[in-house]
């Protein structure tokens, strides 16, 4: 009893931790409502559908990036071919990035918002970031 | 058979989420049993703690192992044998932070015929490693729950994933985590003693908390799951504006019910040392009985008849039976016995 104020105290620290993250997303403005993750991507003349269907895509582009650069830096194996007969060059920049080229609103909103921070532009040039001559 | 039983639960508990996600059941695993499961984790552990905190520990039961103070050249322990609450909150933070308890553990062996004490670290040196990495994967996990994440998390998911081990990078404590927990249990199961005295509560934490390490970083590194749709989901749950996205698949909402199952019969189990930790009376009080006297406040008023009163009753009797009396016959006291 004598103790009560103390045990009081851990338990409202307790119960702050536990809430947490309800406290702060009551705080943050945009909490609670999703971001708009609709992603516009450039319609190139000639390519209409990607690598690989886009939902697969959307969980496995990771693993397709990784697996490809290890099979052009250390196997010199440069081109993709799908089971349709078409042929990709196995590239970031000239494949990928030709018709995703709108890096900030197709790449960067997802990883932002999952505070994802890909090693991809620690070598790769960021397209607009090249025209506009800033690097 | 107790570990048999322990698996065998959490196979259950697998499954059930794992088939019952499929049949449009997202709300259920998504939303209702996670808000459930987290009311039913901070109110059981309020009042848990108030429970305790309500028994009386009117006396200093401290557990010291070391030397009390005592006249000033004789050496004494500080953090073993606290004298005052400056000492006591030292001995505290160390148990807390570094398990300083498990460090002391021992283990006897027969060698040559003879009992031989030795000292093991292994307890120790897993139970810190499970914790702590446990600890680090639960901050981590903010991120899925707050949006814009916190600076901290960023800085935990950058030192965690130094090494740039495959993509998604490999975290460290997850690995820890796995070789943490799965030392404890190989602990209960190849040690004899330790075998016999494990039960089903003892392996069920651990096999529950296998599984949840293992169906994370099965959504991580094997079979990826829509982690937009999850963060969506889990910041929806802590915005109190529940939303269950199409497609985040039955392996994420097994993890969520484990997870919920976890924390739900966290009160209700030895897990609750989490807690208890903090309010172990033999822990977090000064040894300081030589120096103070303590009374205890909560004395029952214990209706006592003194000789006296006796006497007063019975005196005509015992006079007549010829008993010595502290008193004369008429009552008057004699000098030296006034009031006993």
């Amino acid at each position: 009893m004598r103790d009560m104020p103390k045990i009081l105290l851990g338990l409202l620290i307790f119960v702050l931790l536990a809430l947490f993250p309800v406290i702060y997303n009551a705080v943050t403005a945009d909490a609670g409502t999703p971001p708009d993750l609709v992603i516009e991507t450039q319609n190139v003349p000639g390519k209409s559908d990607c690598v690989i269907p886009g939902e697969e895509m959307r969980t496995k582009h990771m693993d397709m990036l990784m697996e490809w650069r290890n099979d052009v830096v250390r196997l010199d194996d440069r081109y993709y071919h799908d089971d349709h007969g078409r042929t990709f060059e196995k590239s970031l920049t000239n494949t990928c990035l030709d018709c995703h080229s709108n890096k900030d609103t197709f790449c960067d909103r997802c990883h932002t918002y999952m505070e994802v921070d890909p090693y991809c532009w620690d070598c790769h040039v960021i397209p607009q970031e090249l025209e506009g001559g800033t690097r | 058979m107790r570990l048999g039983f322990a698996l065998i639960a959490v196979l259950v508990l697998i499954a059930i989420p794992y088939f019952g996600a499929g049949m449009g059941l997202g709300m259920l695993f998504g939303v209702i049993i996670p808000y459930l499961a987290l009311a039913i984790f901070i109110l059981g552990f309020v009042v848990k703690v108030m429970g305790w905190a309500s028994l009386p520990v009117p006396f200093r039961i401290t557990t010291t192992t070391g030397q009390a103070k005592s006249l000033p050249w004789v050496k004494r322990d500080p953090l073993e044998s606290p004298y005052n609450g400056w000492e006591t909150f030292w001995r505290m933070f160390t148990e807390i932070v570094f398990f300083r308890s498990l460090f002391r553990n021992t283990k006897a062996e027969l060698k040559e015929g003879r009992v031989v004490q030795g000292s093991t670290k292994f307890l120790w040196a897993a139970g810190l490693v499970f914790h702590y990495s446990f600890l680090v994967i639960i901050l981590r996990h903010v991120n899925y729950f707050v949006t814009p994440t916190p600076e901290f998390v960023t800085w935990l998911q950058f030192v965690d994933g130094f090494f740039q081990i495959g993509l998604p990078i490999l975290y460290l404590t997850d690995i820890f985590f796995v070789l943490g927990v799965g030392y404890l249990f190989l602990r209960r199961v190849g040690i004899s003693q330790m075998r016999y005295l494990s039960l089903a509560s003892d392996y069920f934490p651990l096999f529950l908390l296998l599984a949840i390490g293992l169906t994370g970083m099965g959504m991580r590194y094997l079979w990826k799951v829509d982690i937009v749709g999850v963060k969506e989901l889990a910041v929806g749950l802590f915005s109190f504006n529940p939303v269950v996205p199409a497609g985040v698949g039955p392996l994420f909402f097994t993890h969520l019910f484990l997870v919920s199952f976890l924390i739900a019969y966290f009160p209700f189990s030895k897990l609750m040392h989490m807690g208890g930790a903090f309010l172990t009376p033999t822990r977090n009080m000064p040894n300081n009985t030589r120096a103070e006297r303590h009374v205890n406040p909560w004395d029952y008023d214990v209706k006592v008849h003194t000789y006296e009163e006796y006497e007063d009753e019975f005196r005509p009797v015992m006079k007549a039976a010829g008993l010595p009396l502290d008193r004369d016959p008429d009552g008057a006291a004699k000098p030296e016995d006034a009031n006993g």
